[in-house]
């Protein structure tokens, strides 16, 4: 069956439909430029809402598996692929993508020249799509709030590590609990529409999670996560390293069509290391915000000199915008949460000893 | 004034160390120039791109020895040595000069990784330490230097074991052993073939995938990975010898990142500075893996890599050498990015072996830890169905074919060059991919896509539809694979795509998958999605057509004029367009050409490319004999070619018009016939004596081509020669000297450097004998020759280059044949002559006023140019000196006399009357020299089945064997000119003379 996406400006690609839909299934299109991690991008709460094209054009190679998730279910709007594969062989596979994508109901579009469209949204910046069965023009409504819906209503505790560590929900993807528990934490995961329980939780560290969308979207919890953040060491990833940013005073603005994929390589100013990093993120922190905040660059990406992550001059807290719990992606940046759980001890020792 | 740089090369094409590094040379070489360097350049290789004088500064085709080199060094002082660019060679020189002192004496630094790390990545016991010191897992293994210590280790650990011989090329004296039997055989080649006599023994783990990753490094320790890739052949079959897709197709993100990270982490600990590769064993059922090997410097992988991806890695790895970091290296490719960047991919690669097997019947075809392909071709898609079709349309030969079921399960058993082919007839007929997969381990995945490509077979013989053909193209599905399947000829498809406008896209390789906006001139295609630049905007743009995959008879030499040619036609303000699918060679450097189209070479895609270039002219003459093949087609599509047309080659090319030709101008030839059937042949051969030599026709590099001494002998060639190689040329077989000459040719004048002669009597394959530049020939005889040279020549009003091969025999001087194309030996003339010769060969195909200077050149010294045989891996066959090439190299010397060049062919070898020199007529008990540790040279030129066993014998201990006596006399004569005299090749004359 024929299906067609549809740009905001009208540019329309044809393709194979994975069903038939009733209206178009519509949402901010962006792209991936990883070669493996289909999966962990579907899943991962970050693309909540979108459309994400895939520009390696075979998808599905080594099919899906029940364990390989960042949360419990999809959270794109949509797919683009060149080809989606309906076999699989990987010893840990449970299921094709193909089998995966119609179980959990989410429309993709195969034989559409991926690279096309990537290079629309590069021309263009990031933009609405839609994705039906004829062309049909996207609602021109930006989507906003997608963090309300991936934010979890409950606390939860996960693990039993001798370090406590808050885990502050805007949509924290599977990869970052599981590095946490793995460096020893017992981490209590908390919506961030909660934020005032965690002082009665006496953590030895909070953890701010990624999220989707725009970290605007909270601005007003951010008193009340500045108040947090000024008793107790943190460290914030994507999403959260924005909201760290805000709480202190800093801006965001939104990239025109953002970073996405595991080849982005990044600086740390304190040694003149460079590593390659996991990206996911159309918003970003300017750099010239910083100036009058408590926060400085601490990290650059290499290509565009923009903000991947800040230090607080005194207080212990750091942040990264890039994705250091890797999956996708590399596993170059790690080394930030063993550094975390180094300053999380060293504050331990100084507060009680 | 500038720092000097050391450079060392590879040396001549063998197997395992082949034009790659010609490549990576020829980048490093030139980045050095870039930063202000002055670059001093040992190598041997005359037909490499890498050895022409304008790559570096002072060119020395010299030996690869450290005593050859310290003179140089002497000579030069240089300040700085970089050997990571010339492969093994290079490196083991390094480690070996190092050890000397000799970089220490002269006060040289290492640039780049240095010697105590390559010795770390080298070394085995040093490389299972960096191993442990990392917590990366190695696979169980021992380091061997008795036989007594293998039997133990391989009853500790069981069989099957794998050897590994250290500090060796290409895997060079390794094997699978599976019982005691082999072990014997393995121990005994294996401790010889090493140099420190140390062979590594370690648990198979046959079965595993194979994955590599390239890896750069900086001096402050930034990796980066570059590309990975994921061998179809599970380990057991060495890299070289596999097929291999990049990036990698069967593995989860999570395990790409383990391997990954565990890359980084050994790059780093060896604090390698440029490129690394390393190889990594993945269990298909769990997470555990295995570091193989790793290689402290760019390879044949990274010449992949670097096409495969688009990143420059020798370039980069040049710069990294020199200080840079790579944050502040710029990717030329999108001019945005950063060397830091890591490449993506949004296409698939397929790289595909190319073997000497069509050539070498009697070879033993079995794959394993020895590398035996010559050569190999990449192709790039967005479907892996269509990268795999253009990797075998890319092959350039006849396809396997297997008249049964059994036979097509003998080459899948026992991995053989066949066993692709074999599956995709198994598939075929119908046998299923679980016995497949149980017989091979080849991923289901990959074996998926094989069936998928049988799928569309079928489904073409019973379909045509537009809409299926427009389908079936997606999946790769060409026009010659149309016609094969459907019965309709290839002509009549091309009419068909024309008529229903099915014609591929063109897509451009930028590293970032279209991410950032990228300038580049790659370009592949495909018909998945839509074409993506526009034709280049040229007032006069031309297309030169590449020779393909190295195979024997087809080295790097044509790749050598292809970019002579492309640097020609660019300083005469043509656009140049390079349609090539060689990753190994320069020509596919897309910085050679103003467009690359890395694509095979079939009509059917040479013909979309001209088309969607509109291209005013078409070379064909300097892609070796694959690029002359299409002239014809090409010219009836209504395209110019350059020079002559193809009823001009024609003439010169099919033996009957020749002899007609060479007789209406008064030009002698050798006394023979063209037989159309083995009827004629028997008939011809009845009016001639014994012996003759009968030649097929439209073969590479003599294959086929025996000298035939009775009846007997003629109905065995009969039996064996195929009906496609009729009609054969029957000549009378005359002994006497060969004397080739290189020319170029404006059609009324032509140009002449001097002569060549062979060492070695005629009907030993050109290819394979010795010969010397310029040669010392009776005046009267190179009178005649160039007069018959010239006569040819303008007769056809021939424009262009080409070369003629003579027999002179007593006073009088026969034609052999004529090559209207670059020939083998242009390089060796071109720079031991220090003239243009493909530059002035290009100016006359499309300069009417170009003339040529009237003196000969002035060379100052003599060149010997000799072959190289890869017997290290190709031992079981009988290396005798014939009609059949069999060199897959060669090398050149200067020297002051002939004698002295020659002597430094075998300066290496031990005098005639040392006992490690064993001649066959006066010297007795063969048996007993060869097992003593000192038998180097070995000299039996017999015919029987005794000399070819003893022969045989002696390459499989290593040795050096001399099988003709001409070769074996200059051997002797150059004994006493022994001498230490290194020449640098001068300097080129600039531009071609104008009237």
């Amino acid at each position: 069956m024929k299906g067609v996406i549809q740009l905001e400006d009208g540019q329309f690609f044809e393709g194979h439909a994975s069903g038939e839909w009733a209206s178009p299934v519509e949402g901010e299109v962006v792209f991936y430029t990883g070669m493996t991690g289909y999966q962990e991008v579907l899943t991962d709460p970050s693309y909540r809402g979108q459309i994400v094209v895939f520009t390696y054009p075979l998808i599905g190679n080594y099919g899906v598996s029940d364990s390989g998730s960042e949360s419990e279910k999809p959270q794109v709007k949509g797919a683009i692929m060149w080809q989606c594969s309906d076999e699989d062989s990987h010893y840990q596979a449970d299921q094709s993508l193909a089998a995966y994508m119609e179980e959990m109901d989410i429309p993709y579009l195969t034989n559409i020249d991926t690279r096309e469209i990537t290079k629309a949204i590069r021309t263009k910046g990031t933009c609405r799509a839609s994705i039906a069965n004829t062309p049909s023009a996207p609602a021109p409504l930006e989507a906003a709030g997608q963090v309300f819906e991936v934010s979890k209503e409950t606390i939860e505790v996960h693990g039993d590590g001798g370090t406590h560590l808050v885990l502050i929900d805007f949509g924290w993807k599977q990869s970052i609990l599981d590095k946490l528990l793995a460096g020893g934490a017992k981490v209590t995961t908390v919506p961030f529409r909660s934020i005032a329980d965690i002082h009665g939780m006496k953590p030895d560290g909070i953890v701010l999670s990624n999220g989707p969308g725009d970290p605007k979207d909270v601005t007003g919890h951010l008193g009340e996560l500045k108040a947090l953040l000024d008793e107790y060491p943190a460290f914030g990833i994507c999403y959260g390293h924005q909201v760290i940013s805000l709480a202190y005073g800093a801006d965001t603005e939104k990239l025109p069509f953002g970073h996405r994929g595991a080849n982005h390589p990044v600086k740390d100013l304190k040694d003149g290391h460079v590593f390659i990093t996991s990206q996911n993120h159309n918003y970003v922190v300017t750099g010239e915000s910083l100036e009058d905040t408590p926060l400085e660059a601490r990290l650059v990406h290499v290509n565009d000199g923009s903000v991947e992550g800040v230090v607080h001059k005194e207080k212990p807290i750091f942040s990264a915008q890039f994705h250091p719990e890797a999956n996708p992606g590399p596993e170059d940046a790690e080394w930030m949460i063993d550094e975390f759980f180094t300053m999380v001890q060293k504050v331990g020792v100084t507060t009680y000893v | 004034m500038s720092e000097k740089v050391l450079v060392i090369g590879s040396g001549p094409i063998i197997i395992g160390q082949a034009a790659e590094f010609d490549y990576s040379g020829t980048q490093g070489c030139l980045a050095l120039k870039e930063e202000g360097y002055e670059v001093v350049l040992v190598n041997n290789n005359p037909a490499t791109i890498m050895t022409d004088p304008e790559i570096a500064d002072s060119v020395y085709c010299e030996p690869l020895t450290i005593e050859s080199i310290e003179t140089i060094i002497q000579q030069e002082k240089p300040d700085s040595l970089l050997a990571g660019l010339g492969g093994q060679t290079a490196l083991n020189l390094a480690v070996e000069l190092q050890g000397a002192g000799i970089l220490d004496k002269y006060d040289m630094k290492v640039l780049g990784t240095s010697i105590d790390s390559i010795q770390k990545g080298e070394d085995r016991e040093q490389f299972r330490q960096v191993m442990n010191d990392t917590d990366q897992p190695v696979v169980e293994s021992q380091v061997i230097t008795t036989l007594d210590a293998a039997r133990s280790f391989a009853a500790h650990i069981g069989f099957p074991v794998i050897s590994r011989p250290a500090y060796t090329l290409g895997g060079r004296g390794g094997g699978v052993a599976y019982n005691e039997d082999d072990l014997e055989i393995l121990m005994k080649d294996g401790l010889k073939a090493s140099p420190i006599s140390q062979v590594i023994l370690e648990k198979s783990i046959a079965g595993f995938k194979e994955i590599e990753y390239e890896v750069m490094r900086d001096k402050d320790g930034i990796c980066i990975s570059v590309c990975n890739m994921e061998n179809i052949d599970p380990v057991g079959v060495h890299t070289g010898d596999s097929i291999v897709t990049a990036p990698s197709q069967t593995l989860t993100d999570k395990e790409y990142q383990m391997l990954r990270t565990s890359a980084l982490t050994i790059v780093d600990s060896l604090e390698v500075i440029g490129g690394c590769n390393v190889q990594f064993a993945l269990d298909p059922n769990s997470r555990q893996y295995y570091v193989i090997e790793v290689n402290p410097r760019v390879s044949r992988s990274s010449a992949l890599a670097s096409k495969a991806t688009g990143y420059p890695i020798a370039k980069m790895a040049a710069k990294l050498a020199l200080g840079y970091r790579l944050d502040e290296l710029m990717n030329p490719l999108t001019g945005y990015t950063y060397a830091s960047f890591e490449p993506t991919l949004d296409y698939v690669v397929v790289k595909f072996p190319r073997w000497p097997f069509d050539k070498f019947k009697d070879a033993n075809r079995t794959l394993g830890t020895k590398m035996k392909a010559t050569g190999e071709v990449m192709a790039i898609e967005r479907t892996l169905e269509a990268a795999f079709q253009k990797a075998i349309d890319s092959l350039d030969q006849t396809l396997p074919t297997f008249a049964a079921i059994n036979d097509a399960w003998e080459h899948i058993e026992a991995p053989t060059d066949a066993r692709f082919f074999a599956i995709l007839d198994l598939l075929r007929q119908g046998t299923s991919m679980e016995k497949i997969f149980d017989a091979t381990g080849i991923d289901p995945f990959f074996l998926h896509t094989f069936s998928r490509m049988i799928d569309w077979e079928k489904r073409l013989a019973g379909d045509t539809s537009v809409v299926t053909v427009k389908q079936a193209k997606l999946y790769g599905v060409s026009d010659t694979k149309l016609a094969e399947v459907t019965g309709i000829p290839v002509e009549e498809w091309a009419s068909f795509r024309a008529t229903h406008d099915i014609t591929p896209s063109y897509k451009i390789v930028d590293t970032c998958a279209g991410e950032f906006e990228a300038e580049t001139n790659y370009v592949y295609s495909t018909y998945a999605g839509v074409t993506e630049i526009e034709p280049l905007k040229a007032e006069k743009k031309a297309l030169i057509i590449g020779a393909g995959p190295i195979r024997i008879g087809q080295g790097v030499e044509f790749d050598y004029s292809a970019v002579k040619a492309i640097e020609s036609l660019q300083k005469q303000g043509y656009t140049t367009v390079m349609i090539n699918n060689n990753p190994e060679t320069v020509s596919t450097d897309y910085e050679t050409a103003d467009r690359l189209y890395f694509e095979p070479l079939k009509l059917e895609n040479i013909l979309d490319i001209a088309a969607f270039e509109q291209v005013d002219i078409v070379f064909t003459s300097f892609g070796g004999q694959t690029a002359l093949n299409v002239t014809e087609s090409i010219e009836n599509h209504g395209y110019k070619v350059a020079g002559v047309p193809a009823s001009v080659i024609e003439k010169l090319e099919d033996r009957e018009a020749f002899y007609d030709l060479l007789q209406s101008i008064d030009v002698p030839h050798i006394p023979g016939e063209m037989c159309h059937s083995a009827q004629e042949a028997r008939q011809a051969a009845d009016s001639y004596q014994y012996p003759l030599l009968c030649r097929p026709s439209y073969v590479i590099g003599g294959q086929g081509m025996v000298v035939i001494h009775s009846k007997g002998e003629l109905e065995a060639a009969l039996e064996e020669t195929e009906a496609k190689h009729y009609p054969l040329v029957m000549d009378q077989f005359i002994t006497g000297e060969e004397i080739e000459v290189e020319l170029v040719s404006n059609g009324e004048e032509v140009f002449i450097p001097g002569l060549m002669a062979h060492i070695e009597e005629a009907g030993v394959h050109s290819g394979d004998s010795m010969a010397v530049f310029p040669a010392e020939v009776d005046e009267g005889i190179s009178g005649q020759i160039e007069k018959y040279a010239e006569k040819i020549a303008t007769h056809v009003n021939y424009k262009g280059i080409m070369n003629i091969q003579f027999l002179v025999s007593g006073e009088e001087v026969f034609v052999l044949e004529v090559n209207p194309r670059s020939s083998r030996t242009v390089p060796i003339v071109s720079k031991t002559a220090a003239v243009p010769l493909i530059d002035w060969a290009v100016q006359a195909m499309i300069d009417e006023t170009m003339t040529f200077p009237a003196a000969k050149p002035h060379i100052p010294y003599i060149a010997v140019k000799f072959p190289v045989f890869s017997s290290h891996t190709l031992a079981e066959l009988d290396h005798k000196l014939g009609a059949n090439m069999m060199s897959t190299g060669e090398g050149m010397y200067l020297g002051k006399t002939k004698e002295q060049a020659l002597a430094k062919v075998f300066e290496h070898l031990p005098y005639p009357d040392d006992p490690a020199s064993f001649d066959e007529e006066k010297d007795e008990d063969f048996d007993t020299w060869l097992t003593s540790k000192s038998a180097t040279v070995y000299h039996n030129e017999a015919e029987t089945e005794e000399a070819k066993r003893k022969r045989i014998e002696a390459l499989k201990a290593g040795i050096t064997i001399f099988s003709n006596k001409a070769t074996y006399q200059a051997y002797k004569d150059s004994m006493e000119h022994r001498n230490k005299e290194r020449i640098a090749l001068v300097q080129p004359v600039k531009d071609g003379v104008k009237v």
